[in-house]
C-alpha cells in the first residue's frame, strides 16, 4: 500500500526552518505489519537524511521513540501501519522543548523523575544469613504494574495538566514513586508521599485519563496516581492497592 | 575542545557500565559515565528471562555446577578461572541486586524465584536445574532500572547523549576518551586516570538481529583502531528463537516454562538433537538444529522458520509424556511471560496462548571482544600483558567466561559480576597513580575523520553499504560457514570499507543532533568489526560452539584450545591484520578436577 506521512519538523540551524513546519513524504510498498519506526527510517535513509529522531531497541522496551502519532502518543516502534491508515501525522511529544524535528529536550522530564526519590531505601541491617530480604509474592504483586515503566514520557506528555504547567511532576514520576511507595521492603514511602503532596505533586492530576491509553506498557497509570492520592489522604500504604489472588505455585519437579 | 577531568571514565550506561560506576564511586573515585543513550535506553533493558545464580532456592545447586555448565556451554573454550569467578560472583551479585531493591519474583517462602534455562544443570549435566532468577520476563529491565536508580542515589556524574568516538592513549596508558555531545555536535575530551569500556555488542553487523539499532560496537571498534586486539571474534551467538523476519527475541524462558520447538511436520524435533534436555540444549545446538530441519525441508510451509509452541495443551501433553507432574494454564503463561505475549500480539497478530509462534535464529550476542583478565583489565597478548588504566566489562569484553557459546542468563551475570569488578579495580588503580597528561593533539585525528564524513561528496548513502554488509554477514558468516563463504565475506567487507572511505555522502550538514552523521560513523565501526569477525572465522579451521564450519565439522582440541587474537595496524584505508593463536585457554579447574576436561558435548 501507499502511505503519506506528514511530519512536523523544525531545525534551529537551518535558515527558514527554525520554526515548526509540516513536510509530507510518500512511501510505496508499505506492508500492513511494518512498524512506523521502519517507515521513518525509510524516509531518513532513502529520502531525507536530515530527518531526526531518537530510537534504539525498536521493539517497545527502551522508550526512545515516543512521539505523537495521529494525535496520540505512542512509541513509533510499537505501532503498525495497518493501524494508522493511509495518511499519518507524526509530531514531537508535547510539553517539552523541541531540539530538532522529533527530538525533544528530555531533561525537564528526568528532573521530575529524580525529584521523587526514585531509588530503593532500606537502612535496616541486612539478613544475617547474608541472603535476600524476604517478600511474599502477594506483596511483590502489589507494585508489579508500575515496575514496567520505561520512562518513555508518553504519559506525561499526553497530560493536559503537564502541558499547562511544566512544574507538575507528571504521571511518569508518580508511577515511579508508586513502585517504591507500595514496595513493603522500602522505608522512604512517607518522604515520597510528602513530596507528592506538595502543590506540584499528585493534586495537579485532574483525572483526565489521557495517560493510561498512552502507556505503551499498558500500565494503569491513572489508577496508580489514584492509589498514591489515597495513600496521602490516609497516611498509610497498607490495604490501598486491591490485591487479587496472586499467589502462583512454582512449577514442581 | 572542552576538557572534563574525572578519575574514572565509564563508557556506556548499560548494566556493566552502571555497575562499574556504582562500585568505582563506592571505592571513592570521581566517576563520569559517558553514554550515547539515556542510561535507561541501554540494551540491558531488553534482557528477558533471568540472571543465573546458584542460590539453590528451589533445587540443590552449587557455583561449581554453574561453572561447569558455563564451560561446557562454551564448548571448553571458556577460561575456567573466569567461569568460576562468574559462577561464584553471581550469587553475591544477585543478592546485592535484591538488597538494592530489585523486584524479583518470589517463591512461596518469599525467596527469589528461579526457573529453568538452556544448558543449566546440576551435578555436572545430570538434570536441569532452576537457576535463572527472574522478574517476570523483564529481568534486564529491572536490573537496568535498579542500577540507574542507585546511581541517582549516589549522585554519579552522567553525561547522557555524549557519544564516545575515540580512545586517548599516552605513554602506553589509557588517559581518556573523546566524545561528541549529540545535542550540540561539540567535541569533548574526558581526561581520566582509568577508562572502562562497557559499550555493548555489535549485532547490527547482521540483518536479522535481536539487537537495538544502537548496538554498533563503538567501543570495540575504537579500541581496535588504537591497537587493542579483538579476541574470539568468530564466536557470535545466534539465538534460536527470534520472531520470524524481525529478529525480536523470544526468551529461552518460554522453553524454560515448558515451551517446545515444532517443525513443519508437527514434530518436536529437538528430541533428535539433544535427547536428554531437548529444547533446553544450549543455544548454538538449538540454532543449528533449526537450520538442519529447514535444510531437510521441515520448515513450516516450506519456509525458513519453525514454531515455538507454548500453548498450555501442547506443554501439558509433553509434560505428561515425560512423566512430569507440572501442568500449566493460560493464566500461568500470561503471568510468567507477559512481554513475550505482548510482542507476539503486537508484531505478529499471533496470540501464543492459542497459536504457535513463528521463529528463526537471530544474531544476538558477541562472545568475543576486548580481551581482559578476571580483574577486567584489558590485556593485549598471550602473556596477558595489561594496558595500564584500561578496563572492559560486559558484552564488549571477552574475559572469556563464555568461550565459544554463551549460556542463557550468563550475559546478565557477566555484566553485574565483571562490571562490579571493573569498578572496584579501577577505583583502586586511580588511588595509586598520578595523572598522565593527554597526548599532544588529543582529539584532532577523530575531528578530522568526522570532517571527512561530513564533507565527503561520494555517490553512496551509508545505509546502502550497511544493508549490503548486513546481508553479506547473514549469508556468509551466519550459523554455518565455510572457507569459501568466509573469504567471500572478508573480500566484500573490504570493498565496502573502501567505499565507505571514498564514496559516501550524507544529507545533514548541521551540528545539533546530527544522527545522519553519527549513523555514518557507526557504520565504519560495524564494518571494522565485521571484517575482523570474518577473518577470525576464516582462520579457525574447526567447529566449536557458535562457530560451525561445514568444511571442518569436528572440534579440534589438539590445535584449537586457544583464543584468537586479531590485531589491526596501519592506516584506516589499508589496514594490516595479524592473527595470533598462542593464547591458551585457562584450564585451572580441570587441573584439580578431571570432570572439567573437554569431552564430547552432548545435551
Amino acid at each position: 500500500m501507499e502511505v503519506t506521512i506528514r511530519i512536523k519538523r523544525q531545525n534551529p540551524e537551518m535558515p527558514g526552518k527554525e520554526k515548526p513546519y509540516w513536510q509530507e513524504f510518500v512511501l510505496k510498498d508499505v506492508e500492513p505489519t511494518d512498524r512506523l519506526l521502519e517507515m521513518l527510517h525509510r524516509i531518513k535513509w532513502e529520502q531525507d537524511g536530515t530527518l531526526t529522531l531518537r530510537r534504539s531497541c525498536a521493539h517497545g522496551v527502551c522508550g526512545s521513540d515516543a512521539m505523537r502519532i495521529n494525535g496520540v502518543n505512542h512509541l513509533a516502534c510499537k505501532v503498525l501501519m495497518k493501524d494508522l491508515g493511509p495518511k499519518v501525522t507524526v509530531e514531537p511529544i508535547l510539553g517539552l522543548p523541541v531540539i530538532k524535528d522529533l527530538v525533544v529536550d528530555m531533561e525537564p522530564f528526568f528532573a521530575h523523575y529524580r525529584s521523587i526519590m526514585p531509588f530503593f531505601v532500606n537502612d535496616t541491617p541486612l539478613p544475617e544469613d547474608g541472603r535476600e530480604r524476604r517478600q511474599s509474592q502477594a506483596d511483590r504483586e502489589v507494585f508489579d504494574d508500575t515496575t514496567k515503566c520505561i520512562l518513555c514520557a508518553c504519559c506525561t506528555t499526553s497530560c493536559p495538566s503537564f502541558w499547562a504547567n511544566g512544574k507538575y511532576v507528571g504521571p511518569a514520576a508518580i508511577v515511579q514513586a508508586h513502585r517504591f511507595i507500595f514496595d513493603t521492603r522500602d522505608q522512604a514511602w512517607e518522604d515520597r508521599i510528602n513530596i507528592l503532596a506538595e502543590p506540584n505533586g499528585v493534586w495537579r492530576c485532574r483525572t483526565v485519563y489521557n495517560c493510561t491509553p498512552a502507556c505503551p506498557r499498558e500500565i494503569q497509570v491513572t489508577r496508580a496516581i489514584g492509589e498514591v492520592k489515597l495513600a496521602i489522604r490516609r497516611r498509610k500504604r497498607e490495604g490501598i492497592v486491591n490485591t487479587k489472588d496472586v499467589v502462583i505455585a512454582a512449577p514442581g519437579g | 575542545m572542552k576538557v572534563h577531568k574525572h578519575e574514572v571514565i565509564v563508557v556506556g550506561a548499560g548494566g556493566a557500565g552502571l555497575m562499574a560506576a556504582l562500585y568505582a564511586s563506592k571505592g571513592g573515585a570521581d566517576v563520569a559515565v559517558v553514554s550515547k543513550l539515556y542510561p535507561t535506553r541501554s540494551h540491558t533493558g531488553t534482557a528477558q528471562g533471568g540472571i543465573g545464580a546458584a542460590l539453590g532456592n528451589l533445587d540443590d545447586d552449587s557455583p561449581l555446577y554453574h561453572a561447569y555448565d558455563t564451560v561446557k556451554g562454551g564448548d571448553w573454550l571458556a577460561d575456567q578461572n573466569a567461569a568460576m569467578v562468574l559462577a561464584e560472583g553471581a550469587i553475591e551479585a544477585v543478592i546485592e541486586l535484591e538488597h538494592m531493591g530489585l523486584p524479583f519474583d518470589r517463591t512461596p517462602e518469599g525467596k527469589i524465584s528461579q526457573r529453568r534455562f538452556g544448558g543449566h544443570t546440576s551435578e555436572f549435566g545430570k538434570q536441569l536445574v532452576r537457576r535463572a532468577c527472574h522478574a517476570a520476563d523483564r529481568t534486564g529491565h529491572m536490573i537496568l532500572q535498579t542500577l540507574y536508580q542507585q546511581c541517582i542515589k549516589k549522585d554519579v556524574n552522567f553525561f547522557d547523549e555524549f557519544q564516545v568516538v575515540d580512545l586517548l592513549m599516552n605513554q602506553g596508558q589509557a588517559v581518556g576518551v573523546v566524545a561528541i555531545q549529540l545535542g550540540t555536535g561539540d567535541f569533548h575530551i574526558f581526561h581520566g586516570k582509568a577508562v572502562i569500556f562497557a559499550s555493548g555488542g555489535w549485532g547490527r553487523c547482521w540483518n536479522v538481529t535481536s539487537n537495538a539499532h544502537s548496538m554498533t560496537g563503538d567501543g570495540a571498534a575504537i579500541s581496535l583502531r588504537r591497537g587493542i586486539p579483538m579476541q574470539d571474534m568468530e564466536f557470535f551467538q545466534f539465538h534460536p528463537t527470534g520472531i520470524y523476519k524481525m529478529g525480536i527475541l523470544i526468551t529461552e524462558g518460554v522453553r524454560g516454562e515448558g515451551g517446545v520447538l515444532i517443525n513443519g511436520k508437527g514434530e518436536r524435533f529437538m528430541e533428535k538433537y539433544a535427547p536428554s534436555v531437548k529444547d533446553l540444549a544450549s543455544r548454538d545446538v538449538v540454532s543449528r538444529a533449526i537450520y538442519d530441519e529447514i535444510k531437510k525441508g521441515n520448515g513450516v510451509k516450506g519456509k525458513d522458520y519453525v514454531y515455538l509452541d507454548v500453548r498450555p495443551e501442547t506443554v501439558n501433553r509433553f509434560f505428561a509424556e515425560e512423566g512430569k507432574k507440572d501442568r500449566i494454564d493460560a493464566a500461568y503463561v500470561e503471568k510468567k511471560l507477559p512481554d513475550i505475549l505482548d510482542f507476539c500480539r503486537t508484531y505478529l497478530g499471533v496470540d501464543p496462548v492459542h497459536e504457535p509462534m513463528p521463529i528463526q535464529p537471530t544474531a544476538h550476542y558477541a562472545m568475543g571482544g576486548i580481551p581482559t583478565n578476571v580483574r577486567a583489565e584489558v590485556v593485549i597478548d598471550e602473556n596477558w600483558t595489561v594496558v595500564p588504566g584500561l578496563y572492559a566489562a560486559g558484552e564488549t569484553a571477552c574475559v572469556s567466561c563464555h568461550g565459544a557459546n554463551r549460556l542463557g542468563t550468563n550475559s546478565l551475570v557477566d555484566l553485574v559480576v565483571f562490571g562490579r569488578i571493573s569498578g572496584i579495580r579501577a577505583a583502586e588503580y586511580v588511588r595509586g597513580v598520578d595523572w598522565t597528561p593527554l597526548p599532544a593533539d588529543a582529539g584532532k585525528e577523530i575531528e578530522a575523520e568526522f570532517k571527512r564524513i561530513r564533507t565527503s561528496k561520494g555517490k553512496t548513502k551509508p545505509y546502502e553499504l550497511r544493508a549490503r554488509m548486513q546481508q553479506v554477514m547473514m549469508d556468509n558468516v551466519g550459523v554455518y560457514r565455510t572457507a569459501e563463504t568466509l573469504q567471500k565475506a572478508a573480500d566484500e567487507i573490504a570493498t565496502l570499507r573502501e567505499r565507505f572511505l571514498t564514496d559516501i555522502s550524507i544529507d545533514d550538514q548541521g551540528y545539533k543532533f546530527n544522527t545522519d552523521l553519527m549513523e555514518a560513523w557507526e557504520l565504519g565501526c560495524l564494518l571494522d568489526l565485521a571484517e575482523v569477525t570474518a577473518l577470525s572465522a576464516l582462520n579457525r579451521t574447526e567447529s566449536r560452539g557458535a562457530h560451525s564450519r561445514d568444511d571442518y565439522p569436528k572440534r579440534d582440541d589438539e590445535n584449537w584450545l586457544v583464543h584468537t587474537l586479531i590485531y589491526r595496524e596501519g592506516h584506516a584505508r589499508d589496514p594490516k591484520y595479524t592473527l595470533n593463536t598462542k593464547k591458551k585457554v585457562d584450564r585451572s579447574l580441570e587441573a584439580t578436577d578431571p570432570r572439567f576436561a573437554p569431552k564430547v558435548r552432548v545435551y
